[in-house]
């Protein structure tokens, strides 16, 4: 007997159904009940269930109160800044030129490298004494001394930042670029006729064409700012005076130092919360 | 014409400082690798080795167990990527061929997978890798780096698949070819760009992934690249063996520099697909 072909479709989203249910909407559900419970692994005692405690903890709580706010001005300015250079870098890739294959590769390369890996080397470029950017920045004089970047609370965030932009820049340019070269030519062509200027075409044409790129490069940039953790962790481990350290920081001390897995479920699901309105809100836009 | 020399020149001006912005951070990796740890830490900072030096790439190997951490990744984001790539291509083909009821929307629903950040599947997932044991094994590794890219993956397919034209497949049934000799035997083969784009994004994403690797794989000798290297700093910030960390960062990223220039292409398609269709 042959199966019918909707009986081999189901057949065929089966392991897909599994691996998705088992190790993503599983861990989604049983976090959120992980937060109204206190759990303490290591007595084996069971959880117990302590209704909304741990988000009343939560909200008085400066230190997590703190991270929310690191994380939202870590992901509006470094969205920001990608989303800018970002769109230059496209702009400047989008024309022919002889290397530009080459080129292409060469900006994609930060993108590919690990944040951990480059976090470290981050590191070593922002040293206090044997840095290379104090050097640079002492020979071109635009610093009289050496500064200690990483733990001065005043610039550490802004080197997380830079190193993110970094990272990241190449990313928001290729879907950008993408964009760019979906427009067709002729709409260009016509309005070059009407006699419009670069900044017209680029004003009525481009822009408005290339939204749908900006809305989809924005949106994954600002999720996955949100949840940055690698970048902070090697960099600053979140520190000097937790002024780099982010929600999934946060919760990664409080889940495995302080082995408080229920406490540290609830600010997962707190954030989860803020992100289900932003991608709710995103997909509502007209 | 005077004007239009200098708008090239600022062009070409613009194009070098990219160039520079995006390759300098690992040069200075490697200008670091070649120094004596002498060199490194004295002053005035030298731009170029004195004396190129390759004893920190001989150390990271004799010293510390780096050569466990590559063959580590090495495994797990290869049995990942096969993983994901073929689970999606099963599901995709389900969605974008057969059409069957509810497809579209599975595909929504895991779509919802990739826009959330890790940290959310963490503190559960330990909690199931605990009570299974699988601490310091693959496994733990394996099944969420492909559930992760799942997403992409079935996306990716998805699209591709709807492009290839529907004849190719009814004459194949014409010749009495089952739905699954079709998939395995046409529709796959025909795929093999599309999937190895796939393939190629997968298996950089699950190289660099940190957040798992380092809860789930607690002894040294399980570690994948990126934790070993964040682990190898010393106790205190004075101890931090720069020129093994600097050597180690170039061994990891080399590769995904070669990788990236050779399939500069490919990677920009799989990034992208979405972007121009979505």
């Amino acid at each position: 007997m042959r199966i019918t072909d909707e009986r081999f479709g189901r057949l065929l989203l089966v392991p897909a159904i599994l691996l998705v249910g088992v190790i993503a909407f599983y861990p989604i559900l049983r976090n959120a009940i992980l937060s109204f419970y206190k759990v303490d692994i290591l007595s084996g005692i069971p959880p117990t269930f302590i209704g909304f405690k741990n988000f009343s903890t939560l909200l008085q709580d400066s230190r997590f109160l703190k991270s929310l706010g690191n994380t939202a001005y870590f992901t509006i300015v470094s969205v920001v800044i990608e989303f800018m250079l970002g769109l230059g870098f496209a702009l400047l890739l989008n024309r022919t030129f002889r290397a530009r294959n080459l080129v292409r590769a060469t900006v994609l390369i930060p993108w590919a490298l690990p944040t951990a890996v480059m976090a470290i080397g981050w590191r070593w470029i922002y040293n206090d004494v044997y840095g290379v950017l104090n050097d640079i920045l002492l020979k071109l004089g635009i610093i009289s001394t050496k500064i200690a970047w990483l733990g001065n609370p005043k610039t550490a965030m802004m080197c997380a930042i830079f190193a993110d932009v970094w990272k990241s820049t190449p990313f928001v340019a290729l879907i950008l670029l993408a964009g760019l070269q979906s427009i067709p030519r002729e709409l260009y062509e016509a309005s070059e006729l009407d006699g419009a200027t670069e900044w017209t075409k680029f004003k009525l044409i481009t822009f408005p064409l290339l939204l749908p790129s900006i809305a989809l490069a924005l949106l994954f940039r600002t999720l996955q700012a949100i949840g940055i953790f690698d970048l902070m962790w090697v960099l600053t481990g979140g520190g000097p005076a937790g002024t780099t350290e982010t929600v999934s920081i946060y919760v990664y001390d409080y889940a495995y130092r302080y082995l408080r897995l229920g406490y540290a479920s609830s600010a997962v699901t707190l954030t989860f919360m803020v992100i289900l309105v932003i991608g709710v809100l995103w997909l509502r836009r007209k | 014409m005077v004007k239009k020399k200098i708008k090239l020149f600022g062009f070409f001006v613009l194009i070098v400082i990219v160039v520079l912005f995006s390759i300098s951070p690992f040069l200075w990796q490697i200008i670091t690798s070649l120094k004596s740890n002498e060199e490194i830490f004295s002053l005035p900072i030298s731009y170029f080795p004195h004396k190129i030096n390759f004893r920190s790439y001989i150390e990271i190997f004799t010293e510390r167990p780096f050569g466990r951490y590559i063959l580590n990744s090495l495994f797990v984001a290869s049995c990942a990527t096969l993983l994901c790539v073929f689970v999606s291509s099963l599901a995709a083909y389900a969605i974008a061929r057969i059409k069957i009821k509810g497809g579209n929307k599975f595909l929504l629903v895991v779509l919802v997978v990739a826009f959330f950040p890790q940290i959310i599947y963490l503190i559960p997932l330990y909690e199931l890798f605990r009570v299974l044991g699988l601490f310091n094994n693959p496994i733990a590794l394996i099944l969420p780096y492909a559930t992760i890219n799942l997403p992409f993956g079935i996306w990716v397919l998805t699209s591709f698949f709807k492009q290839i034209p529907k004849e190719i497949e009814d004459a194949a049934k014409v010749d009495g070819f089952s739905r699954g000799k079709v998939l395995f035997r046409i529709i796959l083969p025909l795929s093999a760009p599309a999937l190895a784009t796939t393939a190629i994004l997968v298996f950089i994403l699950c190289w660099n992934e940190f957040l798992f690797a380092l809860t789930f794989m607690i002894k040294d000798l399980a570690r994948t690249v990126p934790v070993g290297i964040a682990m190898l700093s010393g106790a205190s910030m004075y101890e931090i063996p720069w020129d093994k960390i600097s050597a180690a960062t170039v061994i990891t990223t080399l590769p995904l520099v070669i990788i990236t220039i050779l399939f500069q292409r490919r990677i920009v398609e799989g990034l992208t697909a979405g972007a121009v269709k979505g």
